[in-house]
């Protein structure tokens, strides 16, 4: 079963492409597939046990892809699959000559396998992933005319409607798993007691109806399905009559053992069902269009299955049954003579339409057929479903206003399948002759096939009774439920009225364009309060609303996002600490030392100096006293490795500034005053959180259960004696891994800006500041400095480990040494000078760190695990692989650096 | 001192984000390094404050000799150091093209540069088939 399921996905995913190269052969293989389905399933027939089979899929979540074929499966399977062989022949040859049919079939088979997951999942899951692929293709297969804005518009409700009610089932589908403990179908169906009584019942219910009422196109969601007339006719007859808007009704009868029996269920069903059952007849009696005709008519068949399921006796499921065996069969039918017809004249219009039986004797034959299946006249199944069908009304307590609407919407039904079957064969035509001629056998035959399989299964209707529907009815009911049914009851009550709604349905089919004009002109009037109408408003509002909410929340000012946020943050954050348990408890005052002070002051100073600069230039000292400030109050509390890296990284920052400085534009005053003063506010006032919040934090006491972990095992697991270093190349190597690839990717971004070559002739190109050095003293001093800077670096690499110093602070000297040369030298003289070129080492840097880290997977140990040479080696003292990550490190930020700068230097050279 | 720096890092974050909401591109630029070495700050502040002793183990010894400054803030703030450099060099040249380019630094003339301002949602098929 799951083999059959996924060869089908595969199928359609290759088709298109075997579609390409060998067109016939892998048509025919499309056909194979549902012929192989249908074998598998006839032997199958008057089976003992269901079939199960399972795949694990979310263990965890006890979701499993498992499937279960049993009567009802079974009879859906089967519609499914041989219908869909007729239609694939059919389809082969109305679509003749359109394009992009590759995607087409492609769609079909992995609809067809879509329904068959659906009938055959026996885990809500799994059902609900096959009910969205459903709705999916179907959505594909109505838009597949998508140059046609109709369509398009037609597709995209049908996906809106049931997409949105598929939503509403996977929550209903959750809960229900809830209350049951399990997803799986036939476990729940055990429990129904348990959910029937469960709190979340009616939810439960409202979610699942809205799911199966939106795809089963019930009022007031039936609107969708006329729209989905768009689709080619193939589609129409399979998707949109026999199969998968039977998958609404599909769901209510699997779940029946676990949901039926309540009041809730039985009027809902019965109310909603009554009025699609009403709605669906009455509206196609306006229609003109062949295959609208149908649709409403198809319509109101599913308000009579909802309707059935809702009455909910032995005899009402089985009538269920019969009837949606007999519709799929001649809907189908129906719906492909339409496509004939069309294909023939190219018309659909019944008014243009007749006189065609000479021309087509073949496809009229088959609408015959169909015809009278679907006006319910003895020997066709539709004929034992009518009867059936007032059998059950007949017996209902005041059952006579039923009988009565039943009556009439028969009658409707009547009339309007003559319109379709008879009318365009055998009515003369008024308007003017049609040239037609017949249609060749694939257009023709699956029509009459399906008109002869409801003949037959009517005359053999005692065998059908007892292998195909008595073990649908029983997997339905969960119960034993023999099932006898005989064409021929004998002059009863049933028959007399079956008899009279054909005879009505007659008359209403010879007057037929009175009762047109009269109905059509009631809908007409009555479509403007029409759920069509209010989900077009509904559709217009939310994009309206989309509209504007973006324009409100997506300005695209900056500064108005950020006031928000920072406004937001400061109330959150503030509530919170005034709420938190002790509120706000301030540390102890200590008398800051007199250093503290001027370090306090000197940065205030520069703060306030920075926010008012106008110049660029002075902007750039400023922040680098801060910088340099900073680095200072890390190393009076006991941060020397912080103020080093500190200090580096300020020196480098200010080459950096200096080398495109004069490129950036100049420092304008733009807001208003006012607006100055309420970002002055703003500011402050998210200052003085954070000032609040830093307060906050140090009145906490504090434990940390990293450090104490970090500081003991520094020296025995790691042999290192500075444990910041350590920290980062052996306990967090990995995330420092991490971060010097972000540099990495900065370098690179960098390089990539520089070098995309933007119009340039905006700002003739400056020069850069970098060649104006010509003095003769720098060059000199630097041929010294430079080496002596180097071997400086790589002191303070190699003592890392043990003391201040490390990979980051050593490539920042060795990188400012280097460009110190750049600038007294050149760019150029740098990159002669290098044995490698600064891309190649930040490639070398990550290969070396990554490559240390691999070292300990050769002997069995977790990657980046720390291993260590026994004895120290003479200069370089002990040796393992966190140094040689340092290494890494080193020549990748040195790497990094002269990547950055140079590239900008250069850039301004050109 | 933690009084002190409390208030350091209050002004910090307080310059950073006024010169954030400037409209010219250099100044939001500022504003982010100011905002980075506040953050830094923060965090090392939030490892709580020790006076002169670094995390280092002398020879001969098994730990630090206590009290010590917490080494896990200081290596989380050793790469973020190297890391704002990164990001501003990034910035700078981001800031350096667009300037070139669209030849303005006004961010307010810059909120129309990938999507037409006037934020009408058109279905442009549609109205093509409705000639």
């Amino acid at each position: 079963m799951i083999a059959l399921l996924f060869s089908g996905i595969l199928l359609s995913i290759l088709f298109p492409l075997l579609n390409r190269h060998r067109a016939r052969l892998s048509y025919l293989l499309l056909l194979v597939y549902p012929l192989l389905v249908s074998l598998y399933l006839i032997r199958r027939v008057n089976m003992d046990n269901p079939i199960a089979a399972s795949l694990p899929w979310v263990p965890s979540l006890e979701i499993s892809l498992s499937f279960r074929l049993d009567g009802l499966s079974l009879i859906f399977s089967l519609l499914i699959s041989a219908i869909g062989f007729l239609i694939l022949v059919y389809a082969g040859e109305y679509l003749r000559g359109y394009p992009l049919t590759g995607r087409f079939f492609s769609f079909l088979t992995l609809f067809m396998t879509s329904m068959l997951g659906l009938v055959w999942a026996d885990n809500l899951i799994t059902l609900f992933v096959f009910w969205e692929l459903t709705s999916i293709t179907s959505y594909l297969l109505i838009g597949y005319d998508h140059e046609d804005q109709q369509a398009r518009k037609a597709a995209l409700q049908a996906l809106l409607i049931t997409a949105g009610g598929g939503l509403a089932l996977l929550a209903g589908l959750v809960l229900m798993g809830q209350a049951a403990g399990t997803f799986e179908i036939s476990q729940i169906n055990q429990k129904g007691q348990l959910i029937r009584e469960s709190n979340l019942y009616p939810l439960i219910l409202l979610a699942i109806f809205a799911g199966a009422f939106t795809k089963s196109a019930q009022f007031p969601f039936h609107f969708w399905l006329p729209g989905a007339m768009a689709a080619p006719t193939p589609v129409s007859a399979y998707l949109h009559s026999a199969t998968m808007v039977k998958a609404g009704i599909y769901l209510l009868a699997r779940l029946y053992p676990a949901l039926a029996g309540t009041e809730a269920w039985q009027y809902t069903l019965l109310g909603v069902g009554l009025i699609t059952f009403l709605a669906g007849s009455l509206l196609a009696l306006p229609q003109t269009d062949l295959k609208k005709i149908l649709a409403y008519s198809t319509v109101a068949a599913l308000g009579l299955l909802v309707m059935l399921l809702g009455i909910g006796s032995g005899l009402a499921v089985k009538t269920a049954v019969v009837y949606l065996f007999a519709h799929s069969l001649y809907k189908g039918g129906l719906f492909l003579v339409a496509g004939g017809v069309d294909h023939a004249v190219h018309t659909r219009q019944v008014d243009q339409l007749g006189g065609l039986g000479k021309a087509m004797p073949l496809t009229a034959f088959g609408a015959a057929l169909c015809g009278l299946s679907a006006i319910g006249f003895i020997p066709t199944l539709g004929f034992v479903a009518k009867e059936l069908v007032y059998e059950l009304i007949l017996a209902f307590p005041q059952g006579a206003l039923l009988t009565a609407l039943a009556v009439l919407a028969f009658t409707a039904l009547t009339a309007v399948s003559g319109w379709v079957f008879a009318l365009p064969f055998w009515q003369k035509n008024r308007q003017k002759p049609l040239q037609a001629h017949e249609n060749s056998s694939p257009l023709w035959g699956p029509p009459a096939l399906l008109g002869m399989a409801g003949i037959l299964l009517a005359v053999f209707i005692p065998q059908t009774g007892s292998s195909l529907i008595g073990p649908a009815v029983e997997s339905i009911l969960s119960s034993p439920q023999p099932v006898t049914l005989k064409l021929w009851h004998g002059l009863t009550p049933m028959f007399v009225l079956s008899l009279f709604t054909i005879l009505a349905g007659a008359l209403v089919y010879t007057v037929r364009i009175p009762f047109q004009r009269a109905i059509g002109g009631l809908h007409a009037r009555l479509s403007a309060i029409g759920p069509q109408r209010l989900f077009d408003l509904g559709l217009e509002g939310l994009k309206k609303f989309a509209v504007l909410q973006t324009r409100i929340l997506q300005n695209g000012y900056l500064r108005i996002y950020l006031i928000t946020i920072i406004l937001t943050t400061v109330a959150l954050t503030g509530i919170n600490i005034l709420k938190s348990p002790g509120g706000l408890d301030l540390p102890a005052w200590q008398p800051p030392r007199f250093y503290d002070v001027v370090l306090a002051g000197v940065v205030l100073a520069a703060v306030l100096a920075v926010v008012s600069a106008s110049s660029r230039l002075a902007t750039v000292a400023i922040l680098g006293l801060i910088g340099f400030t900073i680095a200072l109050i890390y190393l009076l509390f006991g941060a020397p490795d912080l103020a080093m890296v500190q200090f580096a990284i300020e020196t480098l920052a200010v080459i950096l500034f200096i080398l495109v400085i004069y490129r950036l534009p100049k420092f304008a005053r733009i807001t208003s005053r006012p607006a100055r003063m309420l970002d002055i506010l703003v500011a402050l006032s998210g200052g003085a959180l954070v000032t609040l919040l830093v307060l906050w934090i140090t009145s906490r006491p504090f434990t940390s259960h990293l450090t104490p972990y970090f500081v003991e095992n520094s020296l025995p697991l790691a042999k290192g004696r500075n444990v910041v270093n350590v920290i980062l190349v052996d306990f967090r190597a990995l995330d420092t891994l991490g971060e010097i690839s972000v540099l990495a990717i900065a370098a690179i971004g960098v390089f990539a800006l520089v070098e995309l070559n933007l119009d340039k002739s905006l700002f003739p190109s400056q020069r850069a500041l970098i060649n104006k050095v010509r003095s003769m003293i720098l060059p000199t001093a630097v041929r010294y400095l430079m080496p002596l800077l180097l071997i400086f670096s790589v002191f303070l690499l190699l003592r890392g480990h043990n003391e201040v110093g490390g990979g980051f602070v050593g490539g920042l000297v060795a990188a400012s040494a280097l460009m110190l040369y750049a600038i007294a030298v050149s760019p150029q003289a740098l990159l002669r000078l290098l044995p490698a070129s600064p891309r190649h080492l930040i490639g070398l840097g990550l290969l070396v760190a990554l490559a240390s880290g691999a070292l300990g997977i050769f002997q069995g140990l977790p990657y980046m695990t720390g291993l260590w040479l026994s004895d120290p080696l003479p200069v370089f003292g002990k040796i393992g692989s966190p140094v040689l990550f340092d290494v890494g490190v080193f020549i990748a930020v040195i790497g990094v650096s002269l990547h950055i700068l140079i590239a900008l230097a250069e850039d301004g050279e050109s | 001192m933690t009084y002190l720096l409390a208030i350091l890092i209050g002004a910090l974050f307080s310059a950073g984000l006024y010169m954030m909401m400037r409209r010219s591109l250099v100044k939001i630029l500022i504003g982010l390094l100011l905002l980075s070495n506040a953050v830094n700050l923060l965090i090392f502040t939030a490892g709580r404050l020790v006076p002169g002793r670094p995390p280092l183990i002398p020879a001969g010894a098994e730990l630090p000799e206590a009290p010590f400054a917490d080494p896990l803030p200081q290596a989380l703030i050793l790469t973020a150091i190297v890391i704002s450099f990164g990001v501003a060099a990034f910035a700078i040249v981001l800031i350096r093209q667009t300037y070139q380019k669209i030849g303005t630094d006004d961010l307010n003339e810059l909120r129309c540069t990938d999507l037409p301002c006037s934020m009408e949602i058109e279905e442009p098929a549609a109205e093509k088939e409705g000639q």
